[in-house]
C-alpha cells in the first residue's frame, strides 16, 4: 500500500502547488488547505501505516495490541487539524477584509504595500507616496 | 434570506443533541476515540448550525461569554489543570493526578478530564468567534450599504 | 589585568567619558587622556629597549611559549607612542580648532575611540584581534572624514575610505585566517615561530597576496592610492591624525610586523619594494599638480608610505633602520605640517597654496613651526629628516641589482619633496604678502602648540641621534626583522656618495621650487592622468555595483507573489530531488496489484478530488471539491487505523465549507481562473516536480528502516502510567499536554486576530 499511498500524497501536494499559484486569494486559499491535508498524510505515512486497528488499550490488557497503528503520528496530525482549521479560517477572514478594503482578491492588483512592482532603487530617492487604496465605486 | 420554519424550529434540538454528544465525545475520550478536540468541533458545529437559524444574537445569548473569552477560558483551564501536578510524587507540570472515587462503580477522575475540557472550550470558542464575527460582520456591511444608498 | 590591557579599556572609558561633559572640558579630557597613555607607554621605553617584552594573554600554549592577546615589543611601542603622543596635541589642537562647532564633540569622542583602536591594532599579537581593531579604526575614520556630513563630497569621501579600507580589511581576515590555519594558532608571534610550516601550506602564497593587498589598501599604496586626497574631506586635524601620522601607517605596521614571516620569500621583498616605488613616485608627480595645500600634503603622504614599503620591501638591517627612522621623522613633520596648514585655512580662509604667501609677518610662530618642520622633510641637517635620508640613501645603494633604478627615480622623488617643503615654508610664510579673505594672525596657543612641539621634536631627535638609536629604533629594527641588531644613528658620516646625492637632491629641489608656479599648471594639462587613474575604475566598480544590486533586487523582489511561490516550491523540490540524486537514489518499494486491498479506493477517491479541484471552473466548486479530498482523506484515516484523527478531519472539513460558504457569498465566487493557457502548463510543471519531490522523498522515507521505540513506549505506558486506554488522547492530553496548551493557545489567538480584524467594520471605517 505504500506506492499507492506515496503517489497520492504527490498528486495532492501537486494539486495544493497549482492551486497556491492561481491569481486569485481564494483559490490559493485551497491550495493552502490542501497543502495542510498533504503534509498530515506524509505524517501518517512516514510513520508507518498497516492495519485497521486503533491505538487503544482493549480491557484487561496494559498495552495496545501489536498490530495497532503507530499513535504518535495519529496525536500529531490530530492538533494539525485543528490548527490548520483555525489557520485556514483566519486566512479566509484576511482575504474578506483584504477583499472589503482594497476591492479585489488578486495579489497582483494590491498595490498598497508595494507601489512600484519589481523596482528598488538605491537609497537617496525620496519616498513615493503611496496611492490610495483601490476600491469598488459606490 | 430568513431561514425556514423547519429550520428555526429543529435548530433547538439539534443544537442540544449535537451539545449533549459533544460532551459523551469528550468524555469518554480518554478511553474510546474521541475527546476535547473532536467534542469541541461536535459542539461547534451545533452552535453554527443554531447561528444560521437563529441569527449570532441567539448563539451569544445561549453562551453568556464572548466567544473569545470562552477560547481563553479553555486556555487557562488546561493550564491550570496541570498545577495540582506540583502536591504530586514527581511534581512536574502537566503531570495529572487520578482520584478513583468508589461509590458502587469505580468512578475514574484526574486532572486530565479538566485539561481536556480546556482543550474542548478553545476549540469551541475559535470556531464560533470565527464564523458568527463573519456573520455580524456581513450584517454590518450589508446595513451601511443600505444606508449608503 | 596587564597594564597594556587596562590602557585599552581606560582609552575606551575615556572616550566614552567625553560624551558627558562639554565640549570644550572634552578636549581638555581627551588630551589628558591621550597624555598619559603616552606617558604609561613611555615608561616601558627603558625595559623594552633592552629586550623585554610585556605581554597581557588572553590565551597560551606555555609549552610553546605562545600567547595569543597583547604584547609590547619595540615596534608597538613605537606606534603606541606615536598614536597616543600626537593623540594629546591632536585633541588639544581640535578644541580649539573648531570651538564652538556643535559636532565637536561628537569628533572628540570619535578620536578617542579611534585611538583606542589603533592602540589595540598595534598591541595585538592575536590575529583576530587585530583583525577587529583594524576594522574599528576604519569605522571610526568613516565616521570622522563624515564629519561634515552635509556635504555630498565628505559623504561620499567617507563612503570611499571605508570601502577601500573595509574591503582590503576583508582580504586581510581572509589572508590572516589561511596564516591561522597554517601555523595552526591565531597568535602573531606563533605564527612567526611556526614561519617555516605556514611558507609550506599550499595556500602560503595566496595568503601572503591577501595580507599584502590588506596593508596596501590601508596605507594607500598603488592602485589604492586615491582614497587619501579624497579623504581630505576631514577636518585638519583628523587628516593630520589619521591620514599622516597613524591610520594610513598600520598598513605599513601590519607589513613590518608580519617581514619576519616572510622575509625569506623573493615574491614579498619585489613586490613591497616595487609596489611602495610606484606608489612614491606617484605621490610625488600627484603632489606638483596640486595648489590646494592639504591635497599636496596629501600627495606627498602618499609618497612617505610609499618610500616606507618600499624599505620593508629592501628589508636588511639597513633597509629596516631606515624605515623606522624615517616612519619616526615622518609622523613628527607630517603631521606639523598638516597642522600648519589647518591653522593657515582656519586664520585666512584659504588654503590655496598659488594664492597665498608672506603670511610669516602676520603669524610668526606658524611660520617658525612651518619652517623647522619643512626643513626636515626637505632632509636638511641637522634635522633627522637628514638622518633619514642619508638612510635611505644607503639602504637603496644597498638594495642589489634594483638599486639603478630605486636611486635614480628617488632622487627624483626626493627632489619633489624638497620643492614642496619649500612651498609650504618660504614660499607661505616669506616674501609679499598677499591679500587673505580673513586677516590672519598667530591662533591660540592651544593650537601653535602640536606644530611647533613637533617640529622640536624632529630637530631634538636630529641632534641626539644615538638616544633615539637606543631607545626607540633598535628595539623596533629588532621586531621587523625578527633577531637582534645594531644600530647607530649618525648626523654626520663623512663626505661620500651618499651626501653628494643629498646636496644634488636639495639643489634639484631648490629648482623645482623656483619654478613651482610654472610646473603645476603645466602637469595639470595633463589630464591622461586623470583618465587613467584607478580612482575611475572604482566609480565604475561602485556604480556597476549598486546597479547589479538594483537589477537583482529587482529580479528576485519583483512583487508578484505567484512569482515567490513558484520558486519557493520549485527550489525546495529541485533541492530535494537533487539530494536524492546525489545521495544515489532509494530502493522502490516492492509493488503488486495483489497486494492491494480495499482501502486504495480512498485514495483514488482522493486523486479525483484533487483533479476536480484543480479542474474547477469557479471557486465555489473548487471549495466543494476540496471538501470531497477532506471527506476522502477522513475515510483514509479510519481505515488506516485512526479513528480520532478521522472524526476530527471530518468535523474540521464540515465546519470550514460551512465557514467558506458563508464568506464565499462576499467573495466573487464566480472567479475564473484566468491564467493564461501557458502559464497554466508553467505552473502544472512547477506543481508536478513539487509533488514529485514529496513522493520520492517519502519512499526514500520509508525505505530507510523504521524505529518504533518511541510510539511502542506511548502504547505500553498509556494504561499504566496515565489511566487511559485511547493512546492517542493520553499522549495529546498527558504525555504532551504542553505541547497541546501551547496549540489551543494558538486557537485562541486566531479567534482573537479574527474578532480584532472584523471589528472595525462595525465601526464603518470600511465598507
Amino acid at each position: 500500500m505504500e506506492l499507492p499511498f506515496a503517489l497520492a500524497i504527490g498528486v495532492l501536494v501537486a494539486g495544493a502547488v497549482y492551486m497556491l499559484l492561481a491569481r486569485d486569494l481564494p483559490r490559493m486559499l485551497v491550495g493552502f488547505v490542501l497543502l495542510g491535508t498533504a503534509a498530515n498524510l506524509l505524517i501518517l505515512l512516514a510513520g508507518r501505516v498497516g492495519g485497521m486497528t486503533p491505538p487503544l488499550v482493549a480491557a484487561g490488557m496494559a498495552a495496545p495490541g501489536a498490530d495497532a497503528a503507530n499513535p504518535l503520528p495519529q496525536a500529531l496530525i490530530l492538533t494539525a487539524i485543528v490548527i490548520g482549521f483555525g489557520l485556514a479560517a483566519f486566512a479566509l477572514m484576511l482575504i474578506v477584509k483584504a477583499r472589503a478594503v482594497l476591492g479585489t482578491v488578486r495579489p497582483d492588483e494590491m498595490a498598497a504595500a508595494e507601489p512600484r512592482a519589481g523596482a528598488v532603487s538605491s537609497p537617496p530617492t525620496p519616498p513615493r507616496a503611496l496611492p490610495p487604496p483601490r476600491r469598488e465605486a459606490a | 434570506m430568513r431561514p425556514s420554519l423547519i429550520l428555526r424550529t429543529s435548530a433547538p434540538m439539534l443544537l442540544w443533541l449535537s451539545l449533549l454528544a459533544s460532551l459523551y465525545v469528550l468524555v469518554r475520550g480518554h478511553n474510546e476515540p474521541g475527546g476535547g478536540f473532536l467534542g469541541g468541533l461536535v459542539a461547534a458545529s451545533g452552535l453554527l448550525f443554531h447561528a444560521i437559524a437563529r441569527g449570532p444574537e441567539g448563539v451569544r445569548t445561549l453562551l453568556v461569554l464572548h466567544p473569545v473569552q470562552l477560547s481563553a477560558l479553555g486556555v487557562l483551564l488546561a493550564a491550570t489543570s496541570g498545577l495540582p501536578a506540583f502536591l504530586g510524587p514527581d511534581g512536574a507540570y502537566l503531570t495529572h493526578l487520578w482520584w478513583f472515587a468508589e461509590l458502587g462503580v469505580t468512578l475514574p477522575l484526574g486532572t486530565a478530564l479538566l485539561f481536556d475540557l480546556g482543550v474542548y472550550l478553545a476549540v469551541v470558542g475559535m470556531a464560533v468567534a470565527i464564523f458568527i464575527g463573519l456573520l455580524e460582520w456581513k450584517a454590518a456591511r450589508a446595513a451601511a450599504t443600505e444606508g449608503g444608498e | 589585568m596587564s597594564g597594556i590591557a587596562l590602557a585599552l579599556l581606560v582609552g575606551a572609558g575615556g572616550s566614552a567619558a567625553m560624551a558627558f561633559v562639554p565640549a570644550r572640558l572634552a578636549a581638555w579630557l581627551g588630551a589628558g587622556l591621550a597624555a598619559s597613555l603616552c606617558a604609561f607607554y613611555a615608561a616601558h621605553l627603558g625595559a623594552v629597549s633592552t629586550g623585554a617584552v610585556p605581554a597581557a594573554a588572553f590565551w597560551g600554549v606555555p609549552a610553546l611559549d605562545i600567547a595569543g592577546g597583547l604584547r609590547l615589543d619595540g615596534l608597538a611601542l613605537l606606534f603606541a607612542l606615536l598614536i597616543t603622543g600626537i593623540g594629546a596635541l591632536v585633541f588639544l589642537y581640535a578644541g580649539s580648532y573648531m570651538a564652538g562647532d556643535a559636532r565637536l564633540r561628537r569628533l572628540l569622542v570619535m578620536l578617542g575611540l579611534f585611538m583606542t583602536a589603533m592602540l589595540g591594532a598595534v598591541t595585538a599579537d592575536d590575529a583576530i584581534l587585530l583583525f577587529i581593531f583594524w576594522e574599528l579604526t576604519s569605522l571610526a575614520s568613516f565616521f570622522l572624514v563624515g564629519t561634515n556630513h552635509q556635504s555630498p563630497a565628505a559623504r561620499k569621501a567617507a563612503l570611499q575610505a571605508l570601502l577601500v579600507t573595509g574591503g582590503g580589511g576583508l582580504a586581510l581576515l581572509a589572508g590572516l585566517v589561511l596564516v591561522a590555519i597554517a601555523a595552526g594558532t591565531t597568535s602573531i608571534s606563533g605564527m612567526i615561530a611556526a614561519a617555516p610550516a605556514v611558507l609550506a601550506h599550499p595556500a602560503a602564497e595566496p595568503a601572503m597576496l591577501l595580507v599584502i593587498a590588506g596593508a596596501f589598501a590601508k596605507s594607500a599604496q598603488v592602485p589604492f592610492h586615491f582614497w587619501l586626497p579624497n579623504a581630505m574631506a576631514a577636518p585638519t586635524p583628523v587628516s593630520a591624525y589619521l591620514h599622516s601620522a597613524t591610520m594610513v601607517k598600520l598598513g605599513v605596521y601590519l607589513l613590518a610586523r608580519f617581514n619576519p614571516l616572510y622575509q625569506g620569500v623573493a615574491l614579498w621583498h619585489e613586490l613591497l619594494m616595487w609596489a611602495g616605488l610606484a606608489t612614491a613616485a606617484t605621490g610625488a608627480l600627484l603632489a606638483l599638480r596640486e595648489t590646494d595645500l592639504k591635497r599636496v600634503l596629501a600627495h606627498t603622504t602618499v609618497t612617505g608610505l610609499g618610500t616606507l614599503v618600499m624599505l620593508i620591501g629592501i628589508a636588511p638591517e639597513l633597509s629596516a633602520t631606515a624605515a623606522v627612522t624615517f616612519l619616526l621623522v615622518h609622523a613628527f613633520y607630517k603631521a606639523a605640517l598638516f597642522l600648519v596648514v589647518g591653522i593657515v585655512d582656519h586664520e585666512t580662509g584659504s588654503r590655496d597654496g598659488a594664492a597665498l604667501g608672506g603670511l610669516g609677518r602676520a603669524m610668526p610662530l606658524t611660520a617658525v613651526a612651518a619652517g623647522l618642520a619643512a626643513f626636515s622633510m626637505a632632509g636638511l641637517p641637522p634635522f633627522v629628516g637628514f638622518v633619514a635620508k642619508e638612510l635611505l640613501y644607503e639602504a637603496k645603494l644597498g638594495a642589489g641589482p634594483a638599486s639603478d633604478v630605486l636611486i635614480v627615480l628617488g632622487f627624483l622623488i626626493n627632489a619633489s619633496m624638497v620643492a614642496v617643503a619649500g612651498v609650504l615654508s618660504l614660499r607661505l610664510f616669506l616674501g609679499a604678502s598677499r591679500p587673505t579673505p580673513e586677516t590672519p594672525h598667530d591662533p591660540h596657543w592651544a593650537m601653535i602648540a602640536g606644530p611647533v612641539l613637533l617640529a622640536l621634536l624632529g630637530l631634538a631627535a636630529g641632534s641626539m641621534p644615538a638616544l633615539v638609536a637606543d631607545l626607540v629604533v633598535e628595539p623596533a629594527v629588532r621586531a621587523i626583522l625578527g633577531r637582534p641588531v645594531a644600530v647607530t644613528l649618525k648626523l654626520w658620516h663623512g663626505f661620500n656618495l651618499v651626501l653628494a646625492l643629498s646636496a644634488a637632491t636639495v639643489l634639484l629641489g631648490v629648482v623645482l621650487f623656483l619654478a613651482w608656479e610654472r610646473i603645476v599648471p603645466g602637469l595639470r594639462r595633463a589630464e591622461a592622468i586623470d583618465r587613467f587613474g584607478p580612482a575611475r575604475f572604482y566609480e565604475r566598480l561602485l556604480a556597476g555595483t549598486i546597479s547589479l544590486a538594483e537589477r537583482c533586487t529587482g529580479l528576485v523582489q519583483h512583487g508578484h507573489l505567484h512569482g515567490y511561490i513558484a520558486t519557493l516550491f520549485a527550489a525546495t523540490a529541485i533541492a530535494l530531488l537533487g539530494t536524492l540524486a546525489v545521495r544515489g537514489g532509494f530502493d522502490a518499494p516492492a509493488f503488486a496489484f495483489g497486494a492491494l486491498d480495499p482501502r486504495a479506493l480512498a485514495l483514488v477517491a482522493i486523486v479525483v478530488g484533487v483533479l476536480a479541484t484543480v479542474l474547477a471552473r469557479s471557486v465555489l466548486v473548487a471549495v466543494m471539491a476540496m471538501g470531497l479530498v477532506g471527506f476522502a482523506v477522513s475515510l483514509l484515516f479510519l481505515l488506516f487505523g485512526a479513528p480520532d484523527v478521522a472524526f476530527t478531519q471530518f468535523a474540521v472539513e464540515t465546519l470550514l465549507v460551512v465557514i467558506l460558504a458563508a464568506a464565499l457569498v462576499i467573495l466573487p465566487i464566480a472567479t475564473r481562473d484566468d491564467r493564461a493557457p501557458r502559464r497554466k502548463l508553467a505552473d502544472a510543471a512547477v506543481a508536478i516536480l513539487a509533488g514529485a519531490a514529496v513522493t520520492a522523498v517519502l519512499l526514500a522515507v520509508l525505505a530507510t528502516p523504521f524505529d518504533p521505540r518511541l510510539g511502542a513506549w506511548f502504547g505500553a505506558n498509556s494504561y499504566p502510567a496515565a489511566h487511559g486506554r485511547n493512546v492517542v488522547n493520553v499522549i495529546l492530553v498527558d504525555f504532551r499536554a504542553l505541547d497541546t496548551l501551547g496549540e489551543i493557545m494558538v486557537l485562541a489567538i486566531a479567534a482573537f486576530a479574527v474578532v480584532a480584524l472584523l471589528r472595525r467594520a462595525r465601526t464603518g471605517d470600511a465598507r
